[in-house]
């Protein structure tokens, strides 16, 4: 090879390198509907007898706020609550496996930093929206995320929260305190 | 021979000032960037539908977004904006969707989305979500120049 054309291999490798790092790409699926999403939306909505949406809505910042959230933002006119709470993110299990870690790497001479890379704390958001429903009723449709940072403080994880009991379990209260407003105590 | 090499020293410390100085404000010029030509891009988020009712153009648009995993932020009705999440390949998608009247029969609807650090301008993503939004609406997304 000449150094002419080592050269030339050499600037275009360059450019395809810059090329490269210049355009990340988006998968082109990201705003596809998933074959799950009729599912998600049976787990995250249930309907209320009523036609008084602000009720429910009221009801809803009600649980919320039992449950330790701050509301973020709302909308009455459209049925948005929006709200979320910052807690500690630390998993048994996942502190006994670092801890495992780091005494083996202690026994094999070395440090492991794998106790700081353990989730520390984890932001959770909630997002409730109400729509009136054909037959005079509402339906009330949560959605839970949340984004875990490890004890470094670095971002660990970002998540949709899919886990059917957290929303049966929020429903539960949500049905208990409508009934409750119901009565005006 | 010394007073070169000490020129040679300056040359390299100012040229260190000089890329230190820039590379701190250079990125602030994302500000105001548009990566495709303005017109193309409105083009591709922009649809039109044949309905005046702003309230329930936003409310199926929010539970379109829904249906697609985001996680719905904030909305305005009088903004006629709505502005969702969502954690899809351990990146953040975020969505805003704005609504507003045009002419006297139609409802502009205008969606602009960033993956991560990047804006989304291809036409497959936005064509996507129209079609969702289609089907919700039962009512056909017109493209407009």
């Amino acid at each position: 090879m000449t150094l002419g054309t080592l050269k030339s291999n050499l600037s275009t490798l360059l450019v395809v390198v810059l090329l490269a790092a210049g355009c990340e790409s988006i998968p082109q699926d990201v705003l596809v509907l998933a074959p799950e999403s009729l599912e998600q939306r049976q787990i995250q909505s249930r309907k209320y007898e009523t036609a008084d949406e602000k009720q429910i809505l009221s009801a809803c910042s009600g649980v919320l706020q039992d449950l330790g959230f701050t509301l973020d933002d709302s909308e009455t006119k459209l049925g948005l609550i929006v709200a979320s709470k910052t807690r500690d993110a630390t998993d048994t299990a996942q502190v006994i496996g670092a801890t495992a870690l780091v005494a083996l790497a202690a026994i094999g001479g070395t440090y492991s930093d794998a106790l700081e890379r353990i989730d520390g704390a984890q932001r959770m958001r909630a997002s409730m929206v109400s729509m009136p429903g054909s037959d005079g009723n509402v339906i009330v449709r949560v959605t839970f995320q949340r984004i875990v940072w490890n004890r470094r403080g670095d971002l660990s994880r970002v998540e949709t929260i899919n886990d059917p009991e957290l929303y049966q379990g929020f429903f539960d209260k949500l049905s208990k305190s409508v009934f409750l407003e119901a009565q005006e105590i | 021979m010394k007073r070169q090499f000490f020129k040679n020293k300056i040359l390299i410390f100012s040229l260190m000032f000089f890329v230190s100085g820039c590379a701190g404000t250079a990125s602030q010029k994302q500000l105001l960037v548009m990566d495709e030509s303005q017109v193309k891009l409105r083009s591709i988020q922009t649809r039109a539908f044949d309905s005046t009712d702003k309230e329930m153009m936003m409310r199926t648009i929010i539970s379109t977004l829904q249906d697609l995993n985001f996680v719905i932020q904030k909305a305005d009705y009088e903004l006629g904006s709505v502005t969702g999440e969502k954690f899809t390949h351990n990146t953040v998608l975020s969505m805003s969707v704005t609504v507003r009247p045009r002419g006297e029969t139609q409802l502009l609807v205008r969606a602009n989305a960033q993956y991560g650090l990047i804006a989304i301008e291809d036409l497959t993503p936005y064509q996507n979500f129209f079609t969702s939004l289609e089907k919700a609406l039962f009512l056909t997304a017109q493209q407009v120049d």
